[in-house]
């Protein structure tokens, strides 16, 4: 089954990351990314711009509604994702609880709609 | 009820759970499962009516559910890959698989539904209700009182649950050990509540469903010894031996309900007692308290008590104070309230009962008014016993205990009178 891993964290924490701290993060998402690989469940994976670069539109009696700002303003937000491929959801949820903001985030994982084919 | 109707009744009422296993063995597919078992116990109902009840009931009915299986996945076309539903059907199909009873790996069968039920990705309102109705086959009724709560509420619960099951692809099967401290705690919830539906039967005139009490023993045995260094588990098989070892005791030969004071202690099952006594031991020498060890503890003062005068409601009450810091709800305040009356006077009982909040909380639950009804009765307070004592009669479903209360009432008003 395919699930998407939604990453949810604190910008404001982000932004205060200090540089070493930061270049952690990003050590342990390459390594996160590699043992997906090598697992043979990713599918893909993307990291987001932070939500300040976010626009939201709504299409409301055929007029294009603009907006700056994400969908939901929340103290988390979404900062990136995977796609992966597993058996089953205990084994999405192992995955998600290796991702390294669940430390101080939150994963939300989510089954993807199978389509009849 | 016809022949037919009771033979249904009965074996949904033991075997629901195989039926159901048995389905989901081959499919991993609890929605599947418990729909087709439904399926089949409606064709029953037609067909036993017609033909008679069949030499092996739960056989007929597992039969019948694994037929209505491989036809649903047969249509089945979308949201589904089709290669497992082509296994599941040639699983379903192979000749006439184990009968219920006779396969050898039932006791797994029946733990990995109740994991899937109790996993924790499934909100932990739903994960109760749902393994009482797919594990055990309880009726909603009985779940909506068990929990004090409304029928519409506990079916929209066992839905939204089924639905994640399938959706989400929350897999059928016993976690790995690393898992078990997550999954423990409601696995432990629900076998206890199947223990007391067992004990304390919601409804209908049949008190002591003891299927219900063996099937909960049984799976806190099953969970014993995959786990022997648990002390909540030990705990919990240890609480529900103390209760049952009181089962005979607790009915009289006219079918009525004996109250732990009027019980012959002599019928209590010795065997029963020891062994829950000695669970527990093994439990507190562990070190890691927990709700089911004091309740357990609570069960073997009553367990050792020669006569009920001889009781340490003192020391009851305490462990009742030290159960509600984990479990702050309003029937163990009830029970507390209890002990407390016993060790300190029913005055004393009545002014933790008329508490604002709790009274608010317990308006609907039988027993409160009854303990009420007790409370005064002690105190001297005739009339408000036998209101107290109305206000049960009305909330009360089940047919001994209507008995009981009845009689009370009774006794109450003769000695009004006199």
């Amino acid at each position: 089954m395919k699930y998407l891993i939604l990453i949810y964290e604190d910008e404001a924490q982000m932004a205060a990351r200090s540089p070493d701290k930061q270049q952690q993060v990003f050590a342990d998402y390459g390594a996160y990314t590699q043992e997906l690989v090598a697992a043979g469940v990713m599918v893909s994976g993307e990291a987001l711009q932070p939500s300040v670069t976010a626009s939201s539109v709504r299409v409301r009696g055929g007029e294009a509604l603009f907006t700056d700002g994400p969908f939901a303003e929340t103290r988390e937000q979404l900062g990136g994702f995977y796609l992966i491929d597993c058996a089953d959801l205990d084994e999405a949820l192992q995955w998600a609880a290796k991702c390294p903001t669940s430390r101080d985030g939150t994963i939300e994982v989510r089954p993807l709609l199978v389509w009849e084919t | 009820m016809s022949e037919a109707t009771e033979a249904v009744n009965a074996v949904v009422r033991d075997e629901w759970s195989r039926i159901v296993g048995a389905v989901v063995r081959a499919t991993g597919q609890v929605q599947l499962a418990e729909d087709v078992a439904q399926d089949a116990v409606a064709a029953a109902l037609v067909a036993w009516e017609r033909d008679g009840v069949p030499d092996r009931p739960a056989a007929w009915l597992t039969a019948v559910a694994r037929r209505r299986a491989i036809d649903r996945l047969r249509k089945v076309k979308t949201h589904l890959d089709k290669a497992p539903a082509l296994q599941a059907m040639a699983r379903l199909g192979q000749a006439p698989g184990p009968l219920p009873g006779e396969t050898p790996d039932y006791p797994d069968d029946r733990l990995r539904l109740l994991f899937t039920c109790c996993h924790p990705a499934l909100a932990a309102e739903s994960r109760v209700p749902l393994t009482l109705r797919v594990v055990c086959g309880l009726h909603i009724d009985e779940i909506a009182r068990a929990f004090l709560t409304k029928r519409p509420a506990v079916q929209q619960r066992i839905v939204r649950a089924k639905k994640k099951i399938a959706a989400a692809g929350i897999p059928w099967r016993v976690p790995d050990p690393e898992d078990w401290p997550e999954r423990l705690p409601s696995v432990l919830a629900t076998i206890y509540l199947v223990f007391n539906e067992g004990y304390a039967a919601s409804s209908g005139a049949e008190h002591v469903r003891g299927k219900l009490c063996g099937e909960a023993i049984w799976l806190g045995r099953t969970l014993a010894s995959i786990l022997p260094e648990e002390p909540e588990v030990l705990g919990l098989l240890a609480l529900m031996l103390l209760h049952d070892s009181r089962r005979a005791a607790r009915v009289g030969a006219d079918g009525a309900l004996v109250l732990l004071d009027d019980q012959d202690r002599s019928t209590w099952d010795r065997d029963a007692i020891t062994e829950g006594l000695a669970l527990l031991n093994r439990a507190l020498v562990l070190r890691r308290p927990g709700p089911y060890q004091i309740q357990a503890a609570i069960a073997a003062l009553h367990a050792q008590a020669a006569t009920p005068e001889d009781t340490d409601w003192a020391q009851i009450a305490a462990l009742y104070g030290g159960l509600l810091q984990h479990h702050p709800t309003p029937v163990v305040a009830l029970n507390r309230a209890v002990a407390v009356a016993m060790s300190q006077g029913a005055e004393a009982g009545l002014a933790l009962l008329d508490d604002e909040a709790l009274s608010a909380a317990l308006a609907g639950y039988p027993l409160y008014h009854a303990a009420r009804a007790d409370f005064y009765r002690r105190a001297g307070q005739r009339s408000e016993a036998r209101h107290a004592l109305e206000c049960a009669l009305a909330l009360t479903m089940n047919e001994i205990e209507r008995d009981f209360l009845r009689r009370r009432l009774e006794q109450l008003k003769d000695r009004g009178s006199s």
